[in-house]
């Protein structure tokens, strides 16, 4: 067994059990701290890839910055006692939400199984292969403009999210 | 290093408040932290009735484990060779061995340290959190929209710097510092002096010990901890210091280099004295600045440390950019004109305001005791 394929298996049962754990957990808290231990997995997924620049990224920005936000609004709100009353407002789609799950999986299925992604070989990446200065260069040349919609996009975010909340104070 | 360092800011504190400090055990005191931390572990563990047990007792390890990881990406030393080996002095560091084995060195190393030092904010929140204490809860509340608000000038104070060196590589923003041996406080003094406040902050030492302040949260977050599992708090808070320190000798203090000197065996050396000169910085600070309101410390992160940071960034660029010859030089005269120039013209400010209002108070003293309302 390979490293790569070694280090697979525990990754990803560490991701899957953890993602599992994230819906199953009764308290929001930890269902927050499962979701954290998923994205470290992730992350580590990103490094097993050599791509070290993205797995820093990945906790950086997700772990350490927007899931601390999360266990934050959650503490403030206090959700414990919330989820049961939202719980069976929806029961039709819980079994939308199994159907998707299904659909998604078989096209999975379909894509990995016509061979049309060719998996590449470790031994032909470049060496300078996910560090910083060839992803900022990719960024602000080929792909400025998706680059620059984004930003803009998440400006608009920040300016409606002001907005929406200004509104409710008055 | 921590017991050590417990020691040296009991003895500066003791020092600034004009006490001997711990003076008992061993020669002036130095065996104190062994006596300390052998005490904390010998004590009984007591966990209260009410708390989440499996979170209460992950949030110390939570908050130990990034601040003993993040020190790992900082070079102390440059290249040493012994044999057929090439190593960095450095615990994540590059290494070369023979038969063509080799680790190269982190790329975007500040990105790593800076991802995990994030990440010590859980242990605070979680341990806040899971003690059912409601002194905890606000500790540990505090403490999370502290750490969030001062992330980010923490990061943006250190863009300026990067870009002079013009890489992520921690050795090579060393380097960049030794040709020309041009120290980056000189041209990015702005950003040294936000991404050591933020430091401060970042670690929740004085002034702005709110999540833990004495007076009104009795020991904040930590209030339910005892024995080893506090001693774990109390470890990771001084490692995070270390690493604030660490991130801006490297950055800001030409790392491992002192002059043109080129043995790397010796750069740990000169590493561990700026670092204890930047450690010292910290405990002066602390003994001698009254703790901050928490409504001035968000106004301090968001209105001004936050738009300075960033408009250093831009004008650090801009002069990248647009001039010919030496960035770096010009960066600096101009740096040191605007600090000298801000130094005088604040002293001034202060100085007048207050002169101002003594004069004011005065003469509404003197309108009083004619009017005969105050007693003369």
């Amino acid at each position: 067994m390979s490293f790569e394929l070694f280090a697979f298996v525990i990754l990803g049962l560490v991701a899957v059990v953890s993602g599992i754990a994230v819906i199953t957990a009764k308290n929001p808290i930890h269902a927050v701290m499962y979701l954290v231990t998923n994205f470290f997995a992730l992350a580590m997924f990103y490094l097993v890839l050599a791509a070290q620049f993205i797995a820093f990224l990945q906790i950086l920005v997700y772990a350490g910055a927007i899931m601390v936000l999360f266990l934050f609004v959650v503490m403030i709100l206090n959700l414990t006692g919330a989820i049961e009353s939202v719980r069976d407002k929806l029961p039709a789609q819980k079994w939308i939400a199994v159907a998707l799950a299904v659909v998604l999986m078989l096209e999975f299925a379909a894509i990995a199984g016509s061979g049309s992604i060719a998996t590449p070989r470790a031994g032909a990446l470049a060496e300078s292969f996910g560090t910083s200065k060839p992803i900022g260069l990719l960024l602000y040349s080929q792909y400025l403009l998706p680059f620059e919609v984004t930003s803009v996009l998440l400006l608009i975010a920040m300016v409606g999210s002001i907005v929406l909340a200004r509104r409710r104070e008055d | 290093m921590v017991p050590v360092l417990i020691w040296l800011e009991r003895k500066v504190i003791a020092d600034i408040q004009i006490r001997l400090g711990p003076n008992r055990v061993g020669p002036f005191g130095l065996l104190q932290p062994i006596a300390d931390a052998l005490k904390l572990i010998m004590k009984e563990e007591v966990t209260p009735a009410l708390v989440d047990k499996w979170v209460y007792r992950l949030a110390p390890m939570m908050m130990m484990v990034p601040a003993l990881l993040s020190i790992a990406a900082i070079p102390i030393g440059g290249t040493v060779t012994i044999g057929p080996r090439s190593f960095a002095l450095q615990i994540m560091g590059a290494y070369r061995g023979p038969g063509g084995f080799y680790v190269p060195e982190l790329d975007a190393g500040i990105l790593l340290v800076l991802a995990l030092s994030s990440l010590g904010v859980y242990g605070i929140v979680l341990a806040g959190w899971s003690s059912a204490n409601k002194y905890s809860l606000l500790g540990g509340m505090r403490s999370s929209a502290q750490m969030l608000s001062y992330e980010l000038p923490l990061g943006v104070a250190l863009v300026g710097p990067l870009m002079l060196a013009g890489t992520l590589r921690l050795t090579g923003v060393v380097e960049s510092q030794a040709h020309p041996y041009i120290w980056f406080i000189i041209p990015q003094f702005l950003a040294f002096v936000i991404h050591l406040m933020s430091g401060i902050a970042e670690t929740n030492r004085a002034p702005f010990d709110l999540p833990e302040a004495e007076q009104e949260l009795v020991g904040g977050y930590h209030t339910e901890y005892s024995s080893f599992r506090f001693a774990m708090f109390f470890m990771a808070e001084y490692l995070n210091m270390v690493t604030v320190s660490a991130i801006s000798v490297t950055f800001f203090l030409g790392g491992y280099r002192l002059f043109w000197n080129d043995i790397a065996w010796l750069g740990p050396i000169w590493f561990g004295m700026k670092l204890l000169a930047v450690l010292y910085f910290f405990m002066w600070i602390r003994g001698t600045w009254p703790r901050v309101r928490f409504d001035q410390l968000m106004k301090l992160g968001w209105k001004a440390s936050l738009p300075i940071a960033l408009a250093n960034v831009v004008v650090t660029a801009a002069i990248l950019a647009f001039t010919p010859g030496n960035p770096t030089l010009v960066l600096s005269i101009a740096s040191v004109i605007l600090s000298t120039a801000a130094f005088f013209g604040l002293s001034y400010a202060v100085s007048y305001t207050l002169r101002h209002k003594a004069f004011a108070r005065e003469q509404e003293l003197r309108r009083r005791r004619l009017e005969g309302t105050v007693e003369p």
